[in-house]
């Protein structure tokens, strides 16, 4: 396969009359790979931009998706593959490999009529890039019907796509083309030289370019500023083909054949028959632009100019329909300064946000407050989403046999993420710690360099999406979360129900898993319990690693308290993290309110926090002290109490027993 | 009529080639639509006898491209120069924004020129327009041919153009002095556009 020509890009394209609806379309399928138009066709003459087009698609789809798998190769090297591929008894390799393309971009398929057996080859990945929802760009010299011998079935494939030519560019368009080269190449030259050569009937760009790099090198070597005189004798035209009978006249006021031998005096150039059409043109121009209003000639050529760039010119167009406007001068140069203004948009765009840089608002001079919106929605895109918070962090995390395997998958993501458990899901109950664990997870991605983690609850990131579609900003928040080096969601059980925060999650995740970034999940809800989220995407949530964060046992709790007491200076006091750890709790969170509790109580009376003082606290002053009995039952004092608590005040001292040792 | 409209920025102009039978006329066409290149111009239609002598007449459409700002056509008529149809002459020397008029150089051909002349003064005359303030060039064509079968050009001007306008020799079989008198005549049609002699759309 065939690298990108990293200069055909949609920004270098120009765009005119002759191509725009084709651009048009390579656009909206770079946008959207396999879903608008498939397969897209686009067949010209040659020289015309079908390659520019078909390889700024690709440029395109991994700007959008840096992963995408994007092929491009012409069909004579499609052919070459095939061939090999059958010489060495590989072909289901073959076809493997352009069957899990997801954009395959095929070149010259006008050549398909001289390779047969091509035809059945082609028509088989064809029918399987579409079945997988993948997305084909072909290109042709001709339209598909016009290919000798070509399959029907192929005709047919081609046909339920979209067929779609560009013809040659316009004067203005050529003007345009040759303007944006000039300047790519630092080598200015009048308008008039440029338009002189736009006259000349120049068939495809190709030879257009052609045209202009023989002006470079004419003027590379000479003095005076080319005029278009001398332009259109170096290059001819297509005048200097046809066949001419032509004497040198010498009657009346004709003009002489040729002077730009004398200007041109020993200097070795291509002398070309005298283009007679040219001349009249370039005559007629200059005695319209003495005849007409100086300023319909400014606004009609900054008409020319900025339609060329592809923008909208209804105002100047308008100007022109006045019989005395005010002052046109002061509407040309604001209409110039609004569209300069553009193009400093449209590079901020593609900066920020290079899928919405083909948004038609940023092409019309006459409504910048819109232009300026959308440049608005486009930077608060750029804004990086929600983070981690920097409060949980990794090395806080107490490590027990409960909570292990999610603690070791969560180092196994930092070492490297997207490689092994992608995507992570975490299962436990309010105050398991999974939050902790996800902002945990992200912080440690971030502080290993990765760009752009995005760490927000489910409920946030629905809201988000529901501001986004009231402000009409939801490719700019979609490109949000593209753009993000992971994706962590709190609470996804939060999405159940939510039809278009599913949709758009669907979206994300392929994005992600394709193109080798990271995400993971936190649930209250075991992922089987989940209803309300669609099959699709709960069997991708199923896909990963999914692990759960149970209730802490002994152990864990042990540590939760130690941990606190520390914090205090009471960690030699092993008569009171025994006993708060043989408290039941069924939640880190609760572990930790005990210990707040008996805290409190202890900075309240001035006095230091023993195991008695916990007793007191925790079961009531009223029971006797008994040395590390968790057997007790508490005296709630205006508390939530845990479903643990409450079993104290069951009458049955085995139910007790039995719930403890659970 | 010639047409300027400042809406579709277009300009239209009907330019004739007026002048006695076998003069040349559509010869002119003949090398101008040689010249252009494909995409500029249209379909040249050109009615003619077995003789290749022009039944009706022959029109020849030309995109110019953008001028200015200004889409420009020229829509370019010759007339049939036999006296006999002189009605097909009348119709489309009707709206005529410039006429050139092909004379033939040939001495023997004198008095068809003049006849030729004023039959065009006649119909423009009987159609209302003032020949004064239409654009009119001469070509005085077949200039190739041997001096002493040939007026020169002084010769020709001092007979037919009276008012002095620009005139042109030529050989339009081989193309000499065609585009000449193409722009000679457009450029007169071109100011008397600018002066606001048109309508403007």
């Amino acid at each position: 396969m065939t690298e990108l020509h990293v200069a055909y890009r949609f920004d270098t394209l120009v765009v005119g009359a002759a191509n725009r609806t084709a651009v048009t379309a390579a656009r909206a399928v770079a946008e959207s790979p396999g879903s608008v138009y498939n397969p897209l066709f686009i067949y010209s003459r040659p020289g015309l931009g079908k390659t520019h087009l078909l390889v700024s698609i690709g440029h395109a789809v991994r700007a959008v998706n840096p992963s995408a798998s994007v092929a491009y190769l012409t069909l004579d090297e499609f052919v070459e593959d095939f061939h090999g591929a059958v010489a060495s008894g590989v072909v289901d390799g073959f076809r493997q490999r352009y069957a899990t393309q997801d954009v395959l971009l095929l070149d010259d398929v006008q050549l398909l009529g001289r390779r047969l057996e091509m035809h059945e080859e082609l028509l088989r990945t064809i029918d399987a890039l579409q079945a997988a929802g993948k997305q084909i760009v072909l290109t042709s010299d001709r339209p598909p019907s016009q290919i000798e011998s070509l399959d029907e079935r192929l005709l047919r494939r081609v046909a339920g796509g979209l067929v779609i030519d560009i013809s040659r560019p316009d004067f203005e368009t050529q003007v345009a083309i040759l303007r944006r080269r000039a300047d790519d190449n630092k080598a200015p030259f009048a308008t008039e030289v440029l338009e002189a050569v736009a006259t000349l009937g120049i068939e495809s760009v190709r030879e257009l370019l052609g045209a202009l790099n023989r002006l470079i090198a004419f003027q590379a070597v000479s003095d005076a500023p080319l005029d278009p005189q001398q332009a259109r004798v170096l290059i001819g035209g297509p005048g200097a083909a046809l066949p001419t009978t032509t004497p040198v006249a010498t009657f009346g006021t004709a003009a002489p054949v040729s002077t730009l031998e004398a200007a041109l005096g020993d200097k070795p150039a291509v002398v070309a028959d005298h283009d007679e059409f040219g001349d009249f043109l370039s005559e007629l121009a200059n005695t319209l632009a003495a005849q007409a209003e100086p300023w319909r000639t400014r606004v009609g050529e900054a008409i020319l100019r900025w339609e060329g760039e592809g923008f909208r010119t209804g105002v100047l167009g308008r100007l022109l329909d006045q019989e005395n406007p005010a002052d046109p001068d002061a509407v040309l140069v604001q209409y110039e300064a609004d569209a300069e203004r553009l193009l400093e948009m449209h590079h901020e765009v593609a900066e920020l946000a290079p899928d919405m840089v083909g948004s038609p608002t940023l092409n019309d001079p006459g409504n910048m407050a819109a232009a300026e919106a959308y440049l608005q929605r486009v930077r608060e895109s750029a804004e990086p989403p929600p983070a981690p918070s920097a409060a949980w962090r990794l090395e806080e995390l107490v490590e027990s046999t409960v909570n292990r395997m999610a603690l070791r998958a969560v180092h196994g993501i930092v070492e490297a993420p997207a490689v092994r458990y992608n995507p992570l899901v975490v299962i436990g109950g309010a105050g398991s710690g999974k939050t902790h664990l996800l902002h945990a997870l992200g912080g440690a991605l971030a502080g290993a360099g990765l760009q752009r983690v995005a760490c927000l609850p489910a409920h946030e990131f629905t809201q988000e999406l529901i501001e986004s579609i009231d402000r009409d900003a939801v490719p700019a928040w979609r490109n949000r979360y593209r753009r993000c080096g992971a994706l962590l969601l709190d609470d996804v059980h939060a999405i159940a129900g939510r039809e278009r925060t599913q949709e758009e999650l669907f979206l994300l995740f392929n994005i992600f898993i394709e193109s080798g970034r990271q995400l993971a999940f936190t649930s209250a809800v075991p992922l089987a319990e989940l209803s309300g989220v669609e099959p699709r995407l709960l069997t991708r949530l199923e896909g990963g690693l999914v692990v759960e964060l149970p209730a802490p046992d002994r152990d864990l709790r042990a540590q939760v308290v130690e941990r606190l007491l520390a914090g205090r200076g009471l960690g030699d006091d092993a008569e009171l993290k025994a006993y708060l750890a043989s408290r039941p709790a069924d939640s880190v969170r609760s572990a930790q309110g005990l210990v707040q509790r008996v805290l409190l109580a202890a900075d309240a009376r001035r006095v230091p926090a023993t195991a008695a003082l916990a007793r007191e606290v925790l079961e009531g002053a009223a029971r006797p002290a008994r040395r590390a009995a968790p057997n007790r039952p508490p005296i709630v004092s205006g508390g939530i109490r845990s479903r643990e608590k409450m079993v104290w005040q069951w009458p049955d001292v085995a139910d007790c027993v039995i719930e403890e040792w659970r | 009529m010639s047409l300027v409209n400042f809406a579709a920025r277009e300009i239209t102009c009907k330019i004739v080639y007026y002048g006695p039978g076998r003069s040349g006329k559509t010869t002119n066409l003949q090398y101008i639509f040689g010249r252009v290149p494909e995409p500029r111009r249209g379909r040249m239609v050109s009615l003619a006898t077995h003789g290749d002598r022009t039944l009706f007449f022959d029109f020849l459409p030309l995109d110019l491209g953008s001028i200015s700002g200004f889409q420009t056509r020229f829509q370019l008529y010759t007339v049939p120069g036999q006296s006999y149809y002189n009605a097909t002459r009348r119709l489309v020397l009707q709206g005529a924004d410039g006429v050139v008029f092909v004379a033939d150089s040939q001495a023997r051909r004198f008095e068809d020129n003049l006849e030729s002349l004023q039959n065009l003064h006649e119909n423009l005359l009987g159609q209302g327009v003032d020949v004064r303030q239409l654009p009119v060039v001469f070509q005085y064509n077949k200039q190739d041919l041997p001096r002493e079968l040939v007026l020169e050009q002084g010769a020709l001007d001092d007979a037919l153009n009276f008012r002095a306008v620009p005139s042109f020799g030529a050989d339009a079989l081989h193309g000499s002095g065609v585009f000449e008198t193409l722009k000679g005549v457009s450029e007169l049609v071109l100011r008397r556009l600018s002066a606001g002699g048109v309508a403007a759309g």
